[in-house]
């Protein structure tokens, strides 16, 4: 058993080494206030206002005094759990559609996919934005938003990896052997759907975020006083010309953090996508 | 595309926008704000409860949902989508004066795209696995993973503060207030189109045909710019027209940064103040500007593929 693991960890390096980096990320997501050494992300000194990168404050400081190697650190947890709330999301939701739609065809099909298509056929961000907007910026009004135009993606998905298999004599063979429908639906369906869509997620998860902070640039999303990277940096912006630190900083936490993901997205999908293996 | 497919798809483009109308008035009928409440403070009279009701009576909000929805979408259709709460004119106006500044920039941006994508692309799929393709998918794939708001800022650091040689503020909409938004929106479309501009090149290389034609000894060259790129154009073109959609979100922040007088920083702040004629109409706008997009790029593949035309 650990031979065999350790044989597939050498096996994909790179896929390894970015499977560290991401288990890193979210281990400093987890202990944020431990490698801050507990200065609060939140409350900050007016005295030590638009302070440069220091010894004492690594990143600098911002114009309520507060740390912005904290506030960086601290960002990665809004990062981390938004991106996967919305992948969760529209995982589940999209899953379930899908599996029903291609299952049992017909007009429950016809509605599920008119209703995908019309997301589909749409600049899904100017949607998000407008929806973000309206129910009122704040963290789980974006993961709202961006999921409710990214789940018609996995529903289609696997909807067409569903009708794939429907017909299929071993299909059709449980279902005359008397096999009910929710057995069905998990046993024969779901298997067939999970690697496909686990691949899609997980290359999305970069891209999630970067809309996620993407919104919150925009005052869609995070709410002042949060520490959340795309909040940051359209705090720091008018600040550009005399503390050009405070943009600095976050946007290369998003630069990293999204390129970690990615790289893992890509990597999973090199070992789990069939087609690579001959 | 037959006549009769390209009105099909007519009659899903107005079925899509029937139901994007729907959803976005559902949710502003839903939202926590209230028109009446939002105009009256954006006028600048006190919003008291008594003059809230009358606006409110006025203005048709306590009719029941459907009657308000139809309502509404009836002038719609008549090219009425109401007046902005915030700056009391027509929507269609406000919106209309913001179109062109952003087509305009979605263009330029596009041809900065293609002219850096295709070579780029051609190189590294031609020389693959060689250094030349390992630096351009490095390149791309850090160009995907950079959020384009940062790369504005940052633009904006070097260019405008550090050096100042462009203004800060892009209000005027003149070509040099265009070239650092347009430089932005290009740089992650022309990451993730180099990919695939690499991805249907090498596909076509590995045809039987291109074996066929160097072991006729047709010069690489020819081969490449003969055979091999018109055959790619279609999925590529097809790529250009659906890359559309992420430049016509991507404006939105573009424009705010730079400060641009296109359609999505009215969209912006519309969204901000609770304009929501403005909303909806923007969203509606935008979503029939790249549905159309989108058939003109299936029709055109009837000039640009023959095959497709004696497909009938």
């Amino acid at each position: 058993m650990t031979t065999k693991k350790k044989n597939f960890f050498l096996q994909h390096k790179v896929f390894t080494i970015f499977l560290i980096l991401a288990i890193l990320l979210i281990l400093m997501a987890i202990f944020a206030p431990v490698i801050t050494r507990g200065v609060d992300p939140i409350k900050g000194s007016m005295k030590d206002a638009v302070l440069p990168p220091s010894a004492d404050h690594w990143f600098g400081t911002d114009k309520m005094g507060r740390d912005i190697f904290t506030r960086v650190i601290y960002g990665s947890r809004i990062s981390l759990v938004s991106a996967f709330a919305v992948v969760g999301l529209s995982f589940a939701i999209g899953m379930l559609l899908g599996i029903i739609s291609g299952y049992f065809r017909g007009a429950v099909d016809a509605v599920i996919m008119r209703i995908a298509d019309m997301f589909v056929s749409f600049p899904g961000l100017v949607l998000a934005m407008a929806v973000a907007g309206i129910l009122g910026a704040s963290i789980k009004n974006a993961i709202l938003a961006i999921a409710l135009v990214t789940w018609p993606k996995y529903a289609r998905l696997a909807r067409s990896l569903v009708l794939k298999i429907r017909d299929r004599d071993y299909v059709s063979a449980a279902i005359v052997t008397g096999s009910k429908t929710p057995y069905m639906l998990t046993r024969y369906m779901l298997p067939n759907v999970l690697p496909t869509l686990i691949i899609t997620a997980a290359t999305d998860i970069g891209g999630l975020m970067l809309e996620l902070a993407g919104l919150s640039f925009l005052g869609f999303g995070a709410v002042s006083p949060a520490a959340e990277w795309g909040l940051m940096l359209s705090e720091g912006r008018s600040y550009m010309r005399t503390a050009p630190w405070l943009m600095i900083f976050p946007g290369l936490a998003i630069l990293i953090t999204v390129i970690i993901f990615n790289m893992l997205g890509d990597g999973l999908r090199d070992i789990l996508d069939p087609r690579n293996e001959e | 595309m037959t006549k009769k497919k390209i009105i099909m798809r007519i009659v899903q483009i107005v079925i899509v926008l029937f139901g994007i109308s729907f959803l976005t008035f559902l949710l502003t009928y839903l939202s926590p704000g209230d028109p009446a409440q939002i105009m009256l403070v954006s006028s600048g009279v006190m919003p008291t409860e008594s003059a809230v009701a009358a606006l409110r009576e006025q203005m048709g909000y306590n009719l029941p949902f459907w009657t308000q929805y139809f309502r509404w979408i009836g002038n719609a259709l008549h090219g009425d989508f109401g007046l902005s709460f915030t700056m009391n004119k027509p929507v269609v106006g406000l919106l209309l004066a913001r179109l062109w500044p952003t087509l305009k920039l979605t263009i330029f941006a596009m041809i900065l795209m293609l002219a850096v994508s295709i070579p780029l692309g051609m190189l590294s799929a031609v020389y693959k696995d060689k250094p030349i393709d390992y630096i351009v998918r490095g390149f791309t794939f850090v160009g995907c993973s950079i959020p384009n708001f940062w790369v504005g800022l940052l633009l904006m650091l070097v260019f405008c503060v550090k050096f100042t040689i462009f203004p800060v503020i892009s209000s005027s909409g003149t070509f040099r207030d265009m070239v650092l938004p347009a430089v932005t929106l290009a740089i992650a479309m022309a990451s993730k189109y180099t990919r695939q501009v690499r991805t249907a090149i090498l596909e076509e290389l590995g045809q039987d045909y291109v074996v066929g034609a160097r072991a006729r000894g047709i010069k690489e060259r020819k081969i490449l710019w003969r055979n091999v790129f018109p055959n790619s154009l279609l999925p590529l073109i097809t790529m250009l027209g659906l890359s559309v959609g992420s430049l016509l979100g991507g404006t939105s922040v573009v424009e705010v940064i730079f400060s641009y007088p296109g359609m999505g920083s009215l969209a912006v702040s519309a969204i901000t103040s609770s304009d929501y004629n403005l909303i909806q109409a923007y969203v509606l706008w935008v979503a029939l500007i790249y549905m159309v997009i989108n058939l003109i790029v299936d029709i055109s593949y009837n000039f640009v593929d023959p095959r497709m035309r004696l497909k009938r």
